[in-house]
């Protein structure tokens, strides 16, 4: 039986009433009394020098309080990168500056010119043309190979070249790989591209800028997904202000996926300018802007090696990358190639000799960063193409070459040859869910029904494996993490017994209103609605470090369990006093505190107010008041697993892709609220079949975005899509969190992916070819068909 | 700068506007109905729909000074009269319609312009029907299913 | 987007007037016009809206057999108006963007705007319709010029279209798959007097007719008779959504596809 309230239950998302009934509260919904708007002049060429930027005109326009440029903040910090990666020769990357405005150069379109602050958006950007810049254009780097050549264009003048790094990883296992592939059965390579994608949470991105000066006060309303590291970012490192002058609000957040994570430009911006000319100064992006200023993601270029015994057995994998990171380096650029990508490269599989180069790379384009999956998505995609290549070279199913790899369930816990130890999975056990799920018996009728019909029919699986739950602090600070990735709460008990929860975690669209809720009140035995979540304001949480890699229940839940576990420790010795009985004897059961053999008890809300109305109280051994706070730092990663199916049919005239069905069994360890967890994987499907089929950022040669807009940057519509067949049953509890729970956000846009690209290339399979990159949209399937036949 | 008349979800309002202002700036900016959302510049996300005179219409594709005169409903006219949910608000609750919640008032919006033209759509038709309107958290499966359930229920 | 001044004529001599003022320009559905304005890619300094003009709505269907659609007829009205009379111009208009904008954009805008991916231009050539203005009546074969130009001069307000009925018609169009606009779309419409082949979507002079494809279905209108054809690639649109060959190819695709759908 579902249960109807707690663990377990697919409560109703108590957020949804303001969202459906237009009260949420976005960034973009606030107004602050006296509030300017700034408009942003951008750089309309990608690479050039900044010869001068004339603001006179500009300054005597109709309603314009100021204008800033690169000038007024070179005293400043640059935007700071938060991982520092070291390359295989033990020397730390190369680190640009990134500057809040453009100073000297500009480096990408979209790159930050000049900010008018004027009474209304639109004389802000009526005098922002009035601005005059003089810029003498260079010859823009985009392609990365082409970065990477002797006397290439310098993006940044001052490094060396356009390598940020070369990572090997396992550079010890190198020449053992190298061997290993010299003397294998049978090799397969295969050469892609990940293609790089724009986030496009539908909520542009938003910044208010309200600067107190009778107090010194800073507040900033922002569009994150991580408050406090935020208020860390640029108060610490940008504009040095101090933490307790600086507040961070994000109320509603329209979606993310990443691209809400990183410290931003205008969030320094609006800051600044609201102090400077005495005024709120309020920032709302457009869609256009977006393009041009959000962190993007993907963009590797990969050569893949699988070398095989003759029974198909892995006996090593060997992978080179070129991984874009635009013009800058974003918040949390430098990880996403290296440590979420190399140590995902066992994949599922017991491939003992793994090596990894990634180098990566600075070109005249937006900068990249984490998009769900963030470097998992990129490690499975040519994980998973490869054996489907393997099994089809070797003549084996490709179904039964995964089983025949995958680690096996005795296995656990598992070190793999790339560091990480996955701690439980059971990789057969999702496989055959999906199995149950997908008729593939009927496969071949179904086929031969197409074919009848004129149309190429495919079927395609993958399996995946990411690390999520990010991150267990210690491991990533050897690795180059500037941050520690635990996760805070406060659990407050009222004296009436309801409860408000603080928690660092924030959510732009996950339900923790609802699933944190069903957790505290399923430990506490008492309705869900008597426990309110409190998220997104530095003012009120102690500390977070904020939604991503699928953390927030892993980390940020384990971090309420604890506290709320202390809220019982410490009601459980009031209770005891209450009854007069020892502490020991004392239960606590459905909200309801008694000792053991006697009918003696004592309700929760009785205990609460006894906490606060302390006149029979132990007060010699403990405070009154009833608040709790804990931290919790991860002992390990967590490793969500799957296996995903997809059957299409390929229009042979046209080269449209259809997707005929797409089923998932993944295995996200104990789930809290089945219907939430349901959700997140068919968002994270659609981006990964967006991925797959749909998107893709395209640049010409001179650093110009060709895919600006919603006119040429294919977003998946309602009808791109199939209904999703999504089973969760096939668990195996993560070991080392009091939920044992994976996290189930981006496992969708992971393990898609391939899965589609598998079922299209098996059903054109007989027309010779091997791979389309993607997206697999309707020109390039033609083109596939036609170059191989 | 124009005076501008209409009727916003049953009650009379009125307003100065530029020649440039969108119905969207209007009612979000003037009227502070923030429910509207916009999500894109170039017409095709869907956020922004509201209904005008009846019809399903992008408010960042429409002046406000075109509303003049017009009847005007916005998701915050969507709730039933004592303050509950309305039958497609509530289905897209009950069926985890939506996520971050941005594109849900142009959803809402369409689906009842949908249900309002075909009253039983079929899954196809409801996927078709939502070509304008992006939605970037559920996959879209949700919406269909609370759009299906909510043609049921009326 | 720049400021300007919003009209709202109720007649076509009253619109005509506002637009003979410098910068003032036409606003129909404006489903094209105000993203382009918020872009700052139009400067209009009056937007003269023909929306409230009532002798330019509307679809009648004449007892000979034409249809006549008011230019500042929704997409969303042609699409029910005409689903009876000449269903495969309303199945046009009903692919036409999305619901939302076809309840605003209209066929007049479509035509003044002339996109060369637009499905209007497309079915309104192939129709061998005629394009009403204030000051004159003009073939479709001499109103669409070349990309984004149209036959119309300075404050010229098409009025409406004449569309004859053929025996039959079908339109098919190849999806950009991020605009939704037409990548490729073709009309094939048969008339008493011969066959109609516009092809929009394709071409970098925008519509066109594909001549050959004619003749072949008038000497036998069937797919078979257009399965060996193919047009040039030589001029047609190359970009990230397809090569020229690409689209040359789905010409012939959709040429043969829509002749089977007739």
């Amino acid at each position: 039986m579902p249960k109807d309230s707690g663990i377990g239950a697919s409560s109703k998302r108590r957020e949804d009433v303001r969202f459906l009934t237009g009260k949420g509260k976005y960034t973009d919904d606030m107004n602050v009394e006296g509030q300017a708007h700034c408009y942003i002049l951008r750089s309309d060429v990608a690479h050039g020098t900044l010869d001068s930027v004339d603001t006179s005109a500009a300054a005597d326009m109709p309603g314009v309080r100021g204008i800033l440029t690169g000038e007024d903040f070179v005293e400043v910090g640059g935007l700071p990168c938060g991982w520092q990666v070291t390359d295989r020769f033990g020397e730390p990357m190369q680190e640009p500056k990134h500057p809040v405005i453009a100073h000297g150069k500009v480096r990408h379109v979209g790159d930050p010119i000049a900010v008018v602050v004027a009474d209304t958006l639109a004389e802000a950007r009526d005098a922002a043309e009035a601005i005059d810049v003089s810029i003498t254009e260079l010859s823009a780097v985009v392609d990365m190979a082409a970065a990477l050549a002797d006397g290439a264009t310098k993006v940044h003048d001052d490094l060396t070249n356009n390598l940020c790094y070369d990572w090997g990883f396992v550079e010890e296992n190198k020449d053992a790989v190298d061997e290993a592939i010299k003397g294998a059965h049978h090799v397969t390579t295969l050469e892609l591209v990940n293609n790089r994608l724009v986030a496009n949470p539908m909520e542009p991105r938003v910044a208010i800028g309200d600067y107190d000066a009778s107090t010194n006060d800073h507040t900033l309303y922002t569009t994150s997904q991580n408050p406090h590291v935020i208020r860390l970012l640029m108060g610490a490192f940008v504009l040095g202000i101090p933490e307790h002058k600086l507040r961070v609000v994000a109320p509603d957040v329209g979606g993310g996926f990443g691209s809400k994570i990183y410290h931003y430009a205008e969030e320094a911006i609006v800051t600044v300018a609201s102090k400077q000319f005495g005024c709120p100064v309020k920032w709302t992006s457009s869609r256009s802007e977006a393009f041009m200023s959000d962190a993007q993601g993907r963009d590797h270029v990969t050569k893949i090696e699988l070398a095989m015994d003759e029974n198909g057995k892995f006996l090593a994998l060997r992978t080179d990358t070129m991984a874009n990171m635009g013009a800058y380096l974003s918040t949390f650029s430098t990880c996403v190639p290296t440590w979420l990508h190399g140590t995902l490269m066992a994949g599922n599989y017991t491939t003992p000799l793994i090596y990894c180069n990634v180098k990566a790379v600075f070109t005249n384009t937006v900068p990249v960063d984490a998009y769900r999956g963030a470097g998992r998505p990129e490690a499975t995609f040519q994980l998973e193409r490869v054996i489907d290549m393997a099994a089809r070279e070797m003549g084996i199913d490709p179904i039964e070459l995964r089983m025949r790899n995958f680690v096996q369930p005795d296995q656990f816990p598992y070190q793999t040859p790339v560091a990480v130890v996955y701690d439980t999975g059971n990789y057969q056990g999702t496989m055959a869910k999906l199995l149950e799920v997908v008729d593939r018996d009927g496969f071949a009728a179904r086929k031969a029904a197409s074919a009848a019909n004129g149309k190429l029919r495919g079927f395609g699986v993958a399996s995946y494996i990411e690390a999520c739950g990010i991150a267990p602090s210690s491991l990533v600070g050897a690795l180059g993490a500037r941050a520690g990735l635990y996760e805070s709460a406060t659990v407050r008990v009222n004296a009436t017994g309801s409860i408000s929860v603080m928690t660092g975690s924030h959510s732009h669209g996950q339900g923790h209103e609802t699933t944190f809720a069903q957790v505290v009140s399923d430990m506490l035995g008492i309705e869900e609605n008597a426990v309110e979540i409190v998220h997104g304001d530095t003012a009120k949480i102690p500390f977070g470090m904020g939604t991503y890699g699928s953390r927030s229940l892993a980390v940020g839940g384990s971090a309420m369990v604890k506290a709320t576990e202390k809220i019982i420790k410490k009601a459980t010795k009031i209770a005891a006093h209450l009854m007069e009985a020892a502490e020991v004897d004392v239960e606590f059961k459905d909200g309801q505190f008694s000792v053991a053999g006697t009918d003696k008890s004592v309700a929760w809300g009785e205990v609460c107010l006894a906490a606060y109305v302390p006149h029979n109280y132990p007060l010699e051994e403990i405070e009154p008041g009833l608040e709790e706070s804990a931290f919790y730092d991860p002992a390990n990663f967590t490793y969500p697993a799957g296996a995903y199916a997809c059957e299409v049919e390929v229009d042979p005239d046209t080269g449209k892709v259809e997707i005929c069905s797409f089923a998932a069994a993944d295995d996200f360890g104990n789930v809290i609220n089945p219907m939430i967890v349901e959700g997140q994987v068919h968002g994270g499907l659609a981006q990964g079949l967006g991925q797959a089929l749909l998107e893709n950022t395209v640049y010409d040669e001179n650093g110009q975005l060709l895919t600006g807009s919603f006119m040429d940057y294919a977003m998946p519509r309602a009808d791109d899509l199939p209904s999703f067949e999504v089973d969760h049953s096939s668990l195996t509890p993560c070991t080392h969190n009091p939920l044992g729970v994976k996290g189930c956000g981006e496992a969708g846009a992971i393990g898609s992916p391939p899965a589609l690209v598998n079922a299209v290339i098996d059903a054109l399979a007989d027309k010779g070819v091997v791979h389309i990159d993607m997206p697999l949209s309707p020109s390039r399937v033609w083109a596939a068909m036609n170059q191989a036949g | 700068m124009a005076q501008v008349s209409m009727t916003v979800n049953g009650k009379a309002v009125s307003g100065e506007v530029e020649g440039r202002t969108l119905l969207v700036q209007f009612l979000r900016d003037q009227l502070r109905l923030t429910g509207t959302h916009v999500g894109c510049d170039t017409g095709q996300c869907g956020a922004c729909v509201v209904h005008v005179d009846g019809e399903a219409v992008k408010a960042c594709n429409m002046f406000a000074g075109e509303a003049d005169g017009a009847e005007v409903t916005t998701i915050e006219g969507m709730a039933n009269a004592d303050g509950s949910l309305g039958t497609i608000q509530q289905a897209f609750q009950d069926h985890h319609g939506l996520q971050c919640g941005f594109c849900t008032p142009g959803m809402v919006m369409s689906a009842a312009a949908l249900l309002k033209d075909n009253p039983n759509p079929s899954e196809a038709e409801i996927r078709e029907y939502l070509e304008g309107n992006i939605c970037r958290c559920t996959g879209y499966h949700n919406i269909v299913k609370a759009i299906q359930a909510a043609s049921d229920a009326q | 987007m720049y400021d300007f001044e919003l009209v709202k004529p109720s007649s076509v001599a009253d619109a005509a007037a506002a637009l003979g003022d410098e910068d003032a320009q036409a606003l129909s559905g404006g489903q094209t016009l105000i993203p382009t304005m918020k872009q700052r890619l139009a400067m209009p300094s009056k937007l003269v809206s023909l929306a409230g003009i009532e002798e330019m709505q509307g679809v009648a269907v004449s007892a000979v057999g034409g249809i006549r659609i008011g230019a500042a007829t929704t997409h969303a009205t042609v699409a029910k108006e005409v689903a009876g009379s000449y269903p495969a111009l309303a199945a046009l208009a009903d692919g036409i963007g999305d619901p939302a904008v076809r309840n605003r954009g209209t066929i007049g805008g479509s035509l003044a705007n002339n996109d060369p991916s637009a499905c209007y231009p497309c079915g309104t050539l192939a129709s061998g319709a005629t394009i009403n203005t204030n000051k004159r009546a003009i073939a479709a074969d001499d109103f669409f010029v070349g990309l984004f130009e149209t036959a119309l001069e300075e404050g010229e307000i098409i009025t409406s279209v004449d569309f004859p009925t053929p025996s039959a018609a079908n339109y098919q169009k190849f999806d950009q798959p991020a605009s939704r606009f037409a990548l490729v779309g073709v009309m094939v419409a048969k008339f008493d007097d011969g066959v109609r082949v516009a092809v929009t979507g394709a071409s970098e002079s925008g519509v066109f007719r594909w001549s050959e494809a004619e003749a072949a279905l008038n000497g036998n209108f069937s797919a078979d008779a257009v399965a060996g054809l193919s047009v040039s690639a030589d001029g047609l649109i190359s970009d990230m959504h397809g090569s020229a060959d690409y689209r040359a190819h789905l010409v012939g695709v959709l040429t043969m596809r829509a002749v089977a759908a007739c």
